[in-house]
């Protein structure tokens, strides 16, 4: 029972945490959003990993939200640049993140009996956050936000394949791609402040 | 000793080194010896056997063991080793002249350990979070720390960590497929997942739009060099699921959706580079035809025997090599690479336009060049299957010729009076020259490189007569 909330509830954050990566425009609270984020995504991977693993989910994660915080606390106030991609404002950003939670909402039960044995919440955390990181992804050209997006993208795969996949060398790599692609964020980002000097 | 860790660990451990120095010289030297004794060592020493010099023997074991799985690298992948790191030779060697060998050397070592890597991890499934961290690596290879991040690079990134989950998925969904073969539903799901995770990994059509961005946008060089290596381990990566699983080798659909993608991608590239006003772009879609070759050569690998995408790969990775060499010549002259501003360089350039011309026509199959004799045997075994996709494969290659021509058009368009002059120098001569050379030698004689291209399709239990 108290599994069964603990999951619902990581479902809630990576919900509450992806829609504000998405929404909010302020390098800092997405930052906050990644790193909790990071907390649901493990305690759903920990609903089919060793706590020992899932943690390793949890650390690199925070190590890859640490390296992008540091660059992003280097770079000169970001304004924030209006997106080419039509249309951008807070409604229909709101409109599409429903349109995810309802694809959720009716997929995930027709899920949970196809793939026996994973998890109402597993399945829901995952088309959450593929779902609106892919938005994310489509929606924004900047360097952050798509490594933003990625990272959630990702997110959401990862909690699936755990449940799928417990190999010890995929929890490895899987982490390695997770912190490689914080690191890359950070290293792009860096390119734009050479530029700007 | 093992495979693994001569293929693998050493070069990561020596790109690293690489790192360290600081003349571009001495990085070129060390990445092309280490390349090119690493080549050597694939060929001439046998892996799994025990070899004796007098009182001492040796041997180098084929696999090691890596968190629970196995890095294996046996006897029938080193002709392939051997391929790879004689070509990253070439490349690297050329690193100096193309002015990229400070970045290109460690992390292409970087980048080629970790896709050798990907062909040796057991279960092949796990390949494509190794392409994934090649990948994440090749990102500081394109955008250098002083240049603005481009679209192209953003663009590239996007799609290819995309691709990973697709890939992974579908393994796990062929496995059910292995389990109950009659599941249809699970059969179409798996296929369609391993097709838009390869359609990611190789840019298939729409999906290529990052590469024609990334030339104009990166060093032609660097880019060039992941052109060469990602699509090569990629399509290896994808004939290893067509060996693995039967159903997939032998679903007529299968062969035919690869053979209509082949073809699209073809068609498309050629089309677009015959019509293009800037050489960056043209060598991006010369190298998106590329890809609908090695397609069409999966396709019909599928039902019997890959010989015929091995027959590609070097021709592909000379032509490339040159060609990159020639853009990095030009960009000392001219950055924006415009059909405008090239006009008549062939009389200052005339090694780097002789490289660049005859690396286009090789690419569009032009007689006596490397890349004639793979285009003819796939030509002859496409016009035996379907007349329409000979036709098709036809008009491909005339828009690759159309984008040569156009380009020799421009360079040679000058005045007269001018005068002629050699202003390449000599590094980048010796590595124009020796290319040029390799171009006509495996166009003319290709039973040359016959040794190891015969013995590449061993690495496949299935698709190996």
């Amino acid at each position: 029972m108290l599994g069964t909330i603990l999951s619902w509830t990581a479902v809630v954050i990576v919900a509450v945490t992806s829609t504000g990566l998405f929404l909010n425009r302020d390098w800092r609270w997405d930052l906050g959003m990644l790193a909790i984020q990071y907390l649901g995504i493990s305690i759903l991977v920990a609903q089919h990993w060793p706590l020992g693993m899932a943690a390793v989910k949890l650390v690199t994660g925070w190590m890859a939200t640490a390296a992008l915080g540091m660059t992003l606390t280097a770079l000169p106030p970001q304004t924030d640049t209006e997106e080419r991609f039509w249309p951008q404002g807070l409604g229909f950003r709101l409109f599409m993140v429903g349109m995810i939670v309802i694809l959720t909402i009716t997929v995930t039960p027709r899920m949970a009996n196809y793939l026996a044995g994973i998890g109402a919440p597993v399945i829901a955390g995952t088309i959450l956050l593929t779902g609106i990181g892919l938005l994310h992804l489509g929606t924004s050209s900047q360097i952050a936000r798509v490594i933003f997006a990625l990272l959630t993208v990702l997110g959401g795969f990862e909690i699936l394949y755990a449940a799928i996949e417990g190999s010890i060398l995929v929890a490895a790599l899987l982490a390695v791609v997770n912190l490689g692609l914080g690191l890359v964020g950070a290293y792009l980002l860096n390119g734009t402040m050479t530029e700007e000097e | 000793m093992n495979a693994p860790s001569l293929w693998i660990i050493l070069p990561i451990l020596i790109g690293g080194f690489t790192l360290l120095l600081l003349d571009e010289h001495s990085i070129a030297i060390t990445g092309g010896l280490v390349s090119l004794i690493l080549a050597g060592i694939a060929l001439v020493v046998p892996i799994d056997e025990a070899m004796g010099f007098g009182p001492i023997s040796f041997k180098i074991a084929s696999s090691v063991s890596f968190l629970g799985r196995s890095l294996v690298l046996s006897a029938a992948e080193a002709p392939l080793l051997a391929m790879i790191f004689g070509m990253c030779a070439l490349w690297f060697f050329g690193g100096e002249a193309a002015g990229v060998a400070k970045r290109l050397i460690p992390l292409g070592l970087i980048i080629t350990a970790l896709l050798v890597a990907s062909i040796a991890v057991q279960p092949f499934l796990f390949a494509s979070l190794l392409i994934e961290m090649a990948v994440l690596v090749a990102v500081p290879l394109l955008s250098p720390l002083e240049q603005k991040p481009g679209q192209g690079v953003i663009r590239f990134l996007i799609y290819q960590t995309l691709g990973m989950p697709f890939i992974l998925f579908a393994g796990w969904l062929l496995a059910g497929v292995e389990a109950s073969p009659g599941d249809l539903a699970l059969t179409v799901q798996s296929t369609v997942m391993l097709g838009l995770g390869f359609a990611f990994l190789l840019a298939i059509f729409p999906l290529y739009n990052w590469i024609p961005q990334l030339m104009e946008e990166s060093s032609p060089y660097a880019v060039g060099f992941l052109l060469w290596i990602l699509p090569t381990t990629i399509i290896i990566f994808g004939i290893s699921f067509l060996d693995r699983y039967a159903w997939l080798r032998t679903s007529a659909q299968v062969i035919d959706g690869l053979r209509v993608v082949g073809l699209l991608m073809l068609v498309s590239g050629g089309l677009w580079a015959a019509f293009q006003h800037h050489f960056g772009r043209l060598m991006a879609y010369t190298t998106i035809a590329e890809t609908g070759f090695l397609l069409l050569a999966v396709s019909m690998a599928a039902g019997t025997s890959a010989d015929l995408v091995f027959l590609f790969l070097i021709p592909r990775g000379i032509s490339l090599a040159i060609w990159a060499l020639s853009l990095s010549i030009f960009k000392t002259k001219d950055e924006t690479f415009h059909f405008s501003s090239m006009q008549g360089l062939a009389r200052t350039y005339p090694l780097a336009t002789a490289g660049l011309v005859l690396a286009a026509l090789s690419n569009a199959g032009f007689p006596l060049l490397a890349g004639f004799p793979p285009r003819l045997a796939l030509w002859q075994s496409l016009a035996y299957e379907s007349t329409d996709a000979a036709i098709w494969y036809l008009v491909g290659l005339l828009g690759l010729m159309i984008g040569a021509f156009r380009m020799l058009a421009v360079l040679v368009m000058q005045k007269e009076e001018t005068t002629w002059s050699l202003k390449e120098n000599l590094v980048q001569r010796g590595m124009l020259g020796v290319g040029i050379l390799g171009l006509f030698i495996l166009g003319i004689f290709p039973q040359v490189v016959g040794s190891i291209v015969e013995k590449l399709p061993l690495m496949f239990e299935h698709l190996n007569h």
